[in-house]
């Protein structure tokens, strides 16, 4: 099988309201970067294109179509979208290229959630007859599953405070961060409730960017003379849309998404996990069997910044940029979909 | 100059079709618009509520319909002290896990109460039908503490 590697990755910065800027004005700006890494000219220049976005942020049926406004699809490309996190547009992309369809791929994600009211927009997700009728949003559902693992005693208040207290730390070296700074367990303790039992700092932020990654076979990475990190693994997995007959205390679906991806727990030096909720950071840490040594979410994560349809391939990204610059060896990253994360990838990154 | 005439035309949006929620689904609601709730024996024998048409774990076609009980447990619950404009209520209320007697999988709804001091994870709720049911899942208004 065909080595596939990352060979550019860029974000745009998380911000809760980018104002009259549009999605392809969101876009073109880390196409051009990516462009520019990679020393590519444009869209003309790969194989194979794939993004990942959700028309419902837009509310508007085919509103992916305008991002290609952003890639100048003439002469005629070969684009591709997926109605998911990019991370899945990703895994699209290795599939074109390991059928020998491409030899290179551009894959973007967008999302600008702001002018909505997302948690809303969100509960249209749902089961159409049972939930979506309710209009029970997303972090009503992700609340119901902290207070299980509570009521178990599988975790503790101060255990998410934990998670958050780290993801600021974290995002203080994130120049794209939209939430960061030194703020102790004790300092998250402190808030009030707001859908109890989370604190508004457990939950990621309503935010609006876009990233974009460049991968390619090793032969085509090798011709172009960039810094690449190799793909090893991607496998995704996904658990019923009945929420009651789910285990919500753990995550079946990234665990078996994992080993099947071939993750060696032993061997992650960093791992970068999409956790829109802090107490999912631990389900996520067990669920994976991540050891005491592995750096996790060292960009801060999604509780600093969640590009809705993009976070999750800005995960891929992160561990990317790690490996390239000589910081770690390996690593995985983690997106998911879906209420209290039903739907989960893992990709296997090593240094080339 | 003259103005031009504007026309007008009124336009209300509509679907040309109906859509049949099938045997299952169907069943649910047509039993909630008679005030029942009715859930389905999984492959491993466990009372789905509501019903599922298919089991997640065996991919089996589901069929054994049980009549279940219009009371439960709180399994787990949040509670929502600013609802939102689309939510059912428009007074602080819970989201709640509620495992119905008779069911053995929890379903999700919206409990009642006072304050969240009055809502505890193992609490007894009771089913609150709306004044006219029509086949929704919101034919249950909500619950309310026993």
């Amino acid at each position: 099988m065909k080595e596939i590697a990352i060979v550019g990755f860029q974000q745009s910065d998380s911000v809760s309201d980018a104002g009259a800027v549009n999605e392809v004005e969101m876009i073109m700006p880390v196409l051009s970067r990516v462009f520019q890494q990679v020393g590519i000219n444009n869209a003309q220049d790969v194989g194979f294109v794939c993004s990942g976005s959700c028309d419902y942020l837009q509310g508007a049926a085919f509103a992916f179509v305008a991002g290609v406004d952003a890639l100048g699809a003439v002469p005629p490309i070969k684009e591709s979208h997926v109605e998911m996190d990019a991370a899945w547009a990703l895994y699209e992309s290795i599939l074109k290229i390991r059928m020998g369809h491409a030899d290179s791929a551009l894959i973007y994600g967008f999302g600008k959630s702001s002018p909505g009211e997302l948690p809303i927009v969100m509960s249209q997700q749902l089961d159409p007859y049972y939930l979506a009728p309710l209009w029970v949003d997303s972090i009503s559902l992700a609340a119901l599953q902290a207070r299980l693992m509570l009521d178990q005693g599988l975790i503790t208040e101060g255990d998410m405070a934990e998670v958050v207290s780290r993801s600021r730390r974290n995002a203080m070296n994130n120049p794209h961060a939209q939430l960061a700074g030194d703020v102790a367990p004790d300092d998250v303790l402190a808030q009030e409730m707001y859908l109890s039992p989370l604190r508004k700092a457990d939950i990621c932020p309503v935010s609006d960017g876009a990233s974009a990654m460049i991968i390619a076979t090793v032969e085509k990475a090798k011709e172009w003379g960039m810094p690449y990190a190799i793909i090893s693994g991607i496998d995704h997995c996904i658990e019923t849309h009945n929420l009651g007959m789910r285990d919500l205390t753990d995550s079946v679906s990234t665990r078996t998404a994992a080993k099947r991806a071939g993750m060696d727990a032993g061997k992650v030096d960093v791992a970068e996990l999409y956790a829109p909720f802090s107490h999912q950071e631990i389900i996520l840490t067990r669920a994976l069997g991540l050891a005491d040594d592995t750096l996790i979410n060292p960009s801060g994560g999604v509780l600093a910044g969640n590009l809705m349809m993009a976070s999750g391939l800005s995960r891929i990204g992160e561990v990317f940029n790690r490996i390239v610059s000589g910081e770690v060896q390996c690593g995985i990253a983690h997106a998911t979909s879906g209420p209290c994360l039903q739907h989960n990838l893992v990709t296997v990154l090593e240094k080339a | 100059m003259s103005q031009p005439e504007v026309l007008n035309q009124a336009f209300e949006l509509g679907y040309t079709y109906t859509r049949s929620t099938g045997p299952v689904i169907g069943r649910f609601l047509t039993e909630l618009r008679n005030r029942n709730i009715v859930g389905i024996k999984a492959s491993d024998g466990r009372v789905v509520v509501p019903p599922m048409e298919y089991d997640p774990n065996t991919a089996e076609a589901l069929s054994e319909f049980v009549e279940v009980g219009q009371q439960g447990e709180i399994v787990s619950f949040a509670w929502v002290k600013e609802p939102r404009e689309a939510h059912p209520m428009d007074v602080p209320f819970a989201w709640a896990m509620i495992k119905l007697d008779g069911a053995d999988v929890p379903m999700i709804h919206c409990v009642a109460a006072v304050s969240e001091d009055a809502v505890a994870t193992g609490a007894r709720v009771q089913a609150v039908w709306a004044d006219e049911t029509i086949g929704y899942i919101t034919d249950i208004r909500c619950f309310e503490l026993v």
